[in-house]
């Protein structure tokens, strides 16, 4: 690809507009979550849409299929959330050995605007998950994952959060067991997923 | 639905398959346009839309406008080392012969301020600014929220 003066110049343009945010948003150095280590359990306390609270004690047995995110987000978590209602629906049979979960990075506007709903209109199976302030760190560190409240001026009540779009896959023991990247597609984690049911 | 006239522009661009249309401006071909439903209008809603030039001068584009968004504007979705951040972007390069997609996970509009809810199948009108060859007005198909975009056929076209 050939690059005029002007393209060289938007690129640049738009290279430091990223590299600013990419900045913003490295400085907490989000933590990779350990490859291979059977010790590593990720843990959560966090209200689903009654106020009950959940656990990840309460699933053991299923592989749970975890992903956080907030519902003011139309890009990156509908193609997510399609992606996991995808794989829910070609699990067929085996469906009910894996729960798929939504942990709200942004639970008190989440949960004034209806997580359920939000949930629901992906796939029934998913369960959302909001907790308080507190919790919510508690079960990201827990993941291993990062997020960040980012000021906007220009988006709805004045923020939007940055977040680690990854989905997360936990056994039936509990155990961390990998991570698919956002954007593999639902057939790779289908068939990963069949692998080991 | 807040006033008749959003109505009018909705039902009048509320044609089936709108999103397999191509519309041209200059040496632009726009096709593609399609967002999804939301569930009211207080989260914000999305735009996708692919764009070619084929034309031998690059452009550029440089704004949105539509009649269901107060507040639209350009994002781009960064992942940088596994951290997902949407920062505003100043434009969209269209470079000559290339074809650039405003689509999941990459440049999206981000229809900020709803003045309705986004019903599947339904249309809404969009105004594209592009630094050189101007303004067009796009229809744009709503599909549902698991969609990952407009099934077109493209066969014979
Ligand atoms: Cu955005």
């Amino acid at each position: 690809m050939r690059l005029t003066t002007f393209q060289k110049a938007l690129w640049a343009a738009a290279g430091l507009v990223c590299l600013a945010y990419g900045t913003w948003v490295l400085v907490a150095d989000p933590a990779t979550p350990p490859r291979a280590e059977a010790a590593f359990r990720p843990v959560f306390s966090l209200s689903d849409a009654e106020g009950r609270i959940r656990t990840e004690a309460d699933f053991a047995g299923k592989h749970l299929l975890v992903f956080f995110g907030f519902t003011s987000c139309p890009d990156v978590c509908p193609t997510t959330l399609s992606e996991v209602a995808q794989v829910m629906d070609d699990l067929g049979s085996d469906a009910d050995k894996v729960q798929p979960i939504f942990i709200s990075v942004d639970p008190v506007r989440d949960r004034r605007l209806g997580l359920a709903a939000y949930t629901s209109a992906f796939h029934p199976a998913i369960l959302g998950l909001a907790g308080d302030e507190v919790q919510t760190r508690a079960a990201a560190e827990s993941f291993h994952i990062y997020f960040e409240r980012q000021d906007d001026p220009a988006a709805p009540d004045g923020y939007t959060m940055s977040h680690s779009p990854a989905l997360y896959l936990i056994g039936p023991d509990g155990d961390w067991l990998r991570q698919f990247a956002y954007g593999t597609p639902a057939s790779d984690i289908l068939n990963d997923l069949r692998s080991r049911l | 639905m807040r006033t008749p006239i959003l109505a009018a522009l909705l039902s009048l661009v509320g044609l089936p398959a709108m999103a397999c249309e191509t519309f041209t401006i200059g040496n632009l071909m726009i096709e593609h346009a399609w967002s999804r439903a939301t569930i009211g209008a207080e989260r914000p809603g999305v735009l996708y839309v692919e764009i070619t030039n084929t034309g031998s001068a690059d452009d550029a584009l440089v704004g949105i406008a539509t009649p269901v968004a107060e507040m639209p504007m350009l994002h781009e979705t960064v992942v940088t080392d596994g951290v997902a951040s949407m920062p505003h972007a100043m434009s969209v390069p269209v470079p000559a012969g290339q074809t650039v997609a405003l689509a999941p996970g990459g440049y999206h509009g981000m229809l900020m301020g709803l003045t309705t809810t986004l019903k599947e199948g339904e249309g809404f009108p969009v105004t594209l600014t592009f630094r050189d060859a101007g303004e067009v007005t796009v229809p744009v198909e709503v599909l549902s929220m698991q969609a990952e975009g407009p099934d077109c056929e493209h066969a014979g076209q």
